[in-house]
């Protein structure tokens, strides 16, 4: 079953063509890898898929219901979560009151005023569960701005998977980190999608991560898909050794 | 990215230890409130002023409630204060001569006007939010100053006064009594600010500190955060209009310059010199601000710009504002 079915997007940005014909499907459980030069339309893709804003042309569909149109926060409640490439957080906050505002949300208690002690217990296990997978609960009471480049990547994937939802969407999880918080994270991701079965799709410049994790692999180039398959046959395809090395293909 | 348990350890006995301060200092605030008329008039005080001291601190921790816990700053507060006002004058002179009554018709004036205009607004942010806040308060302003038939005018709404509380069994003239006044504006206060902290402590609380704190990652929480952010805005409506309802009171009279911008921006200064990002804050930046007032206006006509002084230098030398520097100072 498709979890997410991308059929033909495009965005337009004045004269610039951002993302051009893409189309994507990606089956529950799977991890797919979405790489490609820069400049070439990934955070872009990205941003349609999540309801940053609304493709030019195209659809989208997650879990067989068209959301081509529908704004971000719904498409959250429906069960798609994200992070940015540049680390999205609430500094102020604890990095417990970060998870819980993501599991307060998809227990559907947002609009409440006042909470049940039961409630109350019920999203704090939640919480804890969540930090516990992340490797964060140690620093349950630190603040999350002050915590190490790496760490606040590992609270914001726990923030999205705080929303439980039915698709992880990770922008450069490793953006900005040492070989060390890399395979700290890249660690995460593997026992997210292989120990809990998430269904997960990541822009990653990093290519150890890339075929070390995926699936399949999306490689986009100038806004066009250029090629998909399983690692085996990205690492192979000529298409793609060409973009990469900037040879004329 | 593992670290010693110790930091955490210890940093949880700080919040601990925290907790503990907070909870003597909220004894401490709610010592001092419940005894003011006792100790003002030894230090050259009045119960008068304390009363003032609660509404205006009221009000301006509900302009705070948006700016301080949701991130969003409005610059016309002040129209929902006045409306709060004239509801309540309205209610006493034409309706009926109940004090109650007359908080409820000012609060829901506020409140529902707040709402409707709110709608309407939501969609801006920053400068803009607080241009058309402006806008839609000097709309009010202009209307309480020009329908003189009704309102007043220039003059202000009068002709009504505060009315006993009338218990059946037992009245309370809060009329000619100014200390029992006072402890009836205290218990207003009282159960305003505790359903004020009620909300903050809430899921719905921790949406609005998730918007302030970070809109986009609001947003991509499954937050709508336009709707979130009108809820508060109308909340804070409610507990202003709320406020300046008991300012008709205090005051036996409706000014239109309850409305004017002028007002919201004394607000805001409380907010931000008593600091925005504390609860209490604004509290105490009206205390500042009206015992200032009080003493400077019978030195001076020009008591404003040392109102304003104090105010650069707060904003200079604490930028958290006066309640904020002590919570940084215990912190440290």
């Amino acid at each position: 079953m498709s979890v997410l079915d991308i059929q033909r997007v495009s965005k337009r940005f004045g004269s610039l063509i951002a993302v051009q014909d893409v189309s994507l499907n990606v089956q529950k459980g799977e991890l797919r890898a979405i790489i490609g030069p820069n400049g070439a339309g990934k955070t872009t893709f990205f941003n349609l898929i999540s309801g940053f804003f609304a493709p030019t042309a195209g659809t989208i569909a997650f879990d067989g219901r068209d959301i081509t149109s529908m704004p971000a926060s719904q498409r959250v409640t429906l069960g798609m979560a994200r992070t940015f490439q540049i680390t999205e957080i609430f500094p102020e906050l604890s990095v417990f009151e970060n998870v819980r505002i993501g599991a307060e949300v998809a227990a559907g208690f947002r609009l409440r005023p006042w909470i049940s002690r039961a409630e109350k217990t019920e999203v704090d296990r939640r919480v804890t569960d969540t930090l516990k997978l992340t490797g964060l609960e140690s620093k349950a009471d630190r603040r999350v701005g002050e915590l190490a480049h790496g760490d606040q990547r590992a609270a914001e994937i726990a923030m999205a998977l705080a929303l439980q939802p039915h698709l992880l969407l990770l922008d450069e999880p490793t953006a900005g980190m040492g070989d060390e918080e890399t395979y700290a994270i890249t660690q995460l991701v593997r026992r997210l999608h292989r120990d809990s079965n998430f269904t997960i799709v990541l822009i990653e410049h990093d290519m150890r991560v890339v075929f070390h994790l995926a699936d399949r692999i999306t490689v986009l180039d100038q806004g066009k898909l250029l090629a998909e398959g399983t690692p085996a046959e990205i690492a192979a395809n000529d298409a793609v050794q060409a973009a990469y090395l900037g040879k004329a293909a | 990215m593992s670290e010693p348990v110790k930091t955490s350890l210890s940093l949880k006995h700080l919040r601990a230890l925290g907790s503990q301060y907070r909870g003597i200092a909220l004894v401490a605030i709610w010592a001092v409130l419940l005894l003011a008329p006792y100790w003002m008039p030894p230090l050259g005080g009045y119960t008068a002023l304390g009363t003032r001291v609660l509404v205006l601190g009221l009000a301006a921790m509900s302009v705070n409630f948006l700016l301080g816990f949701t991130g969003v700053l409005s610059f016309g507060h002040a129209a929902y204060f006045g409306l709060g006002a004239y509801g309540a004058g309205f209610a006493l002179k034409f309706l009926a001569p109940s004090t109650p009554l007359s908080i409820l018709c000012g609060m829901l004036l506020g409140g529902v006007i707040g709402a409707v205009l709110g709608a309407l607004i939501v969609r801006r942010r920053g400068v803009y939010f607080a241009m058309v806040t402006i806008a839609f308060g000097q709309v009010f302003y202009y209307i309480a100053f020009q329908w003189s038939s009704v309102t007043g005018g220039d003059d202000g709404l009068r002709g009504f006064s505060r009315q006993p509380l009338d218990f059946g069994l037992f009245t309370i003239d809060i009329l000619s009594n100014s200390n029992a006044f006072y402890y009836f504006v205290l218990f207003c206060f009282a159960i305003a600010v505790g359903v004020m902290g009620f909300i903050l402590r809430s899921p719905l609380g921790r949406t609005m500190i998730a918007i302030r704190e970070n809109e986009r990652r609001a947003r991509f929480l499954g937050i709508p955060v336009e709707r979130h952010i009108w809820i508060a805005f109308t909340l804070s409506c409610f507990f202003i209009g709320f406020a300046g309802a008991l300012y008709a009171l205090v005051n036996n009279f409706a000014d239109p310059r309850g409305l004017h911008y002028s007002q919201s921006g004394d607000f805001v200064m409380m907010a931000v010199m008593g600091g925005m990002r504390t609860f209490w804050g604004p509290l105490l930046g009206a205390a500042v601000f009206v015992v200032l007032q009080d003493y400077l206006s019978s030195v001076t006509i020009n008591w404003m710009s040392f109102v304003g002084l104090l105010f650069v230098l707060v904003v200079l030398f604490f930028p958290r504002g006066l309640l904020g520097f002590i919570g940084t100072k215990r912190e440290q």
